[in-house]
């Protein structure tokens, strides 16, 4: 249920304006890799082009390439709409479903996949979605209650049910946790740590303790100066970018002598 | 203490955030919209009130029922009017624009708003929204000089292989000044305004719950489907209900096409019909003051049905507000 993605030679544009440029790296399956770096760098451009949902901006597209367990997510047979199904994604500010229930939320996903489902089906996947999201003792009482009337922690951890749900093979995350409190961030974190072990992930984030505890692999992005397109200045693993990194750029941003 | 006395017009000075908890500017648009909203009350009340003291002395000379009768003979002696043959044509055409208009506004706008290239979707918004604007006696005469001759087409066909249900059958072989015809121009004037407000909304559907679907894997319609409609739900009450004002009041344009029969016909693609207000416009200048009265009274069923009608929508509307996008 996890697969790995390579990035190679990765140019990514809004229109005329090329925003990434020349990034690769390797994602390993079951692992946590973190994205992190100065504002703009384009760390969330990066991982929208991971699941195809970059083109889904008018005139954003992407050039080079990038493959999920060796096979390019960007072929011409390759269905965006099923690379979204595979590599799921949770967003900055928690986006429920407002008018659906949490019930409703949860097997959204499920419902399009247009397969009849029996109803005893989606309430074991609800559950179990639920509980993998260390929701379900706090929700099991009002399933049928409004998605939307709960705490953003609450709603962040409802969105990562919702995208498990449709048992991606990797998850991805843009700051998952820059909306919440930092108990509720915790208790994100305990659950990516959880996650990891069923699905490949990778998060952005711009705390960098956050990379430190939860990642093995961390990716330092930059920007060259205003205008110009951010570039991946190194990855590695994660203890290594944090005690010995070998550009200096990545050592400055760590250290908070920039960003 | 002595500080204090220095500054007599201070309440307490020691802390500066005391004031009136109410701001003046607060105050002033308050003031203004509660008697804004009196005064659209009492418009209403007084134009009802203006209709029933108008309607009476018809209503008492009437020696017919007033609802069930079908006939419109209120200057006779005995008078002799009611409105059923009015409300099954106004209710009918309307009701068959709708069914029309809706869908195909619906679509237009969410064509406009989420599938045409932005170019397109802005040519397209403007000229829905020119034709909105284009006053119904255009309309009306469109309908009679061009669509007439036209729908006979249509009624043969609907009469030949739809003839069973006795909505299409046309038994009179004639097929002009139809309610047919009248709610194809209704819905083709609805259709503007339906698609305009329609439009609206969908465009202010937010970024994040469009990405919500998307990221799950969703097709451009899924999308529609889990994110649009359910935002976008009241807005396109609202515009149907706006549409559907336009057609059970239109005047001019039903006038022109039907001629004013007093019966109630299913048979919709054959001649005949008539509704409230192109009764109304018909019968106005030949009424003695028996007539007159009479249409009032008409009118005021009119009145009531729109008020209806808006007020079933408001419910619609509030009934799951809990989910709705608001929150
Ligand atoms: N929708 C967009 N249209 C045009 N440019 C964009 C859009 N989103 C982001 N950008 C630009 O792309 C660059 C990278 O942005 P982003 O990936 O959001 O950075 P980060 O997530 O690292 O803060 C920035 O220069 C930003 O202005
Ligand atoms: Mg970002």
């Amino acid at each position: 249920m996890a697969k790995r993605i390579d990035a190679t030679d990765v140019d990514i544009y809004y229109g005329a304006f090329k925003a990434v440029e020349g990034v690769s790296f390797a994602v390993e399956p079951r692992s946590v890799t973190a994205f992190i770096g100065p504002s703009g760098c384009g760390k969330s451009t990066v991982l929208r082009a991971l699941n195809r949902m970059h083109e889904v901006i008018p005139g954003a597209y992407v050039e080079g390439k990038i493959t999920l367990d060796g096979e390019d997510i960007y072929g011409s047979t390759i269905d965006p709409v099923n690379v979204r199904r595979t590599i799921g994604m949770v967003f900055q500010r928690p986006n429920p479903f407002p008018t659906m229930s949490i019930y409703d939320n949860v097997v959204a996903g499920l419902r399009l996949e247009g397969k009849k489902r029996s109803k005893s089906d989606l309430d074991a996947v609800v559950e179990g979605s639920l509980r993998g999201a260390n929701l379900w003792d706090e929700v099991k009482d009002r399933l049928a209650r409004p998605g939307s009337g709960l705490s953003g922690g609450q709603q962040q951890r409802l969105c990562i049910a919702r995208a498990i749900a449709i048992e991606p093979q990797v998850l991805l995350m843009d700051e998952p946790c820059s909306a919440l409190d930092p108990i509720s961030t915790l208790a994100i974190e305990d659950l990516i740590d959880q996650l990891k072990e069923r699905f490949t992930i990778v998060i952005v984030t711009h705390n960098m303790q956050q990379a430190a505890r939860v990642s093995e692999t961390t990716a330092f992005f930059n920007l060259a100066g205003v205008g110009k397109p951010g570039k991946l200045v190194e990855i590695a693993p994660t203890d290594v970018i944090f005690s010995t990194p070998t550009q200096q750029a990545t050592e400055d941003y760590i250290s908070g002598r920039f960003g | 203490m002595s500080t204090q006395i220095e500054h007599p017009a201070t309440p307490s000075p020691t802390v500066g955030i005391e004031g009136s908890a109410v701001r003046r500017g607060d105050r002033v648009f308050q003031g203004l919209s509660r008697t804004a909203g009196i005064f659209i009350l009492v418009t209403m009340a007084a134009i009802a009130a203006f209709l029933i003291w108008k309607a009476i002395p018809s209503l008492q000379a009437n020696t017919a029922n007033f609802f069930t009768t079908s006939e419109w003979f209120p200057d006779q002696k005995p008078s002799v009017f009611g409105i059923a043959a009015l409300t099954f044509g106004t209710l009918m055409t309307a009701l068959i624009a709708m069914i029309l208009a809706v869908p195909v506004g619906i679509g237009i706008a969410l064509f406009i708003a989420h599938y045409a290239p932005p170019r397109l979707a802005s040519v397209l918004g403007f000229v829905t929204d020119l034709l909105a604007a284009v006053p119904s006696i255009i309309f009306g005469m469109w309908g009679l000089q061009f669509l007439t001759p036209q729908m006979e087409g249509l009624g043969k066909w609907l009469n030949d292989y739809l003839g069973f249900i006795p909505l299409f059958r046309n038994d009179s072989g004639q097929y002009s000044k139809s309610i047919l015809i009248a709610s194809v121009v209704l819905a083709i004037m609805v259709l503007p305004t339906v698609s305009a407000i329609s439009r609206e909304v969908f465009v202010q559907v937010p970024r994040a719950h469009i990405e919500a679907a998307l990221a799950l894997g969703a097709t451009r319609w899924e999308m529609v489907r889990l994110s649009v409609f359910p935002f976008a739900r009241p807005g396109m009450i609202s515009a149907s209900m706006l549409g559907l004002g336009r057609a059970l009041g239109e005047t001019i344009a039903v006038a022109l096409i039907l001629s004013a029969s007093y019966t109630i016909n299913w048979q919709i693609s054959e001649p005949g019909g008539n509704t409230f207000a192109a009764n109304i416009a018909l019968r106005w200048n030949e009424a003695g003051d028996v007539g007159l009265s009479a249409l009032v009274a008409s009118g005021l069923v009119l009145f009531v049905i729109t008020l209806v009608v808006n007020m079933a929508a408001r419910l619609i509307i509030a009934r799951r507000s809990e989910f709705s996008g608001a929150n």
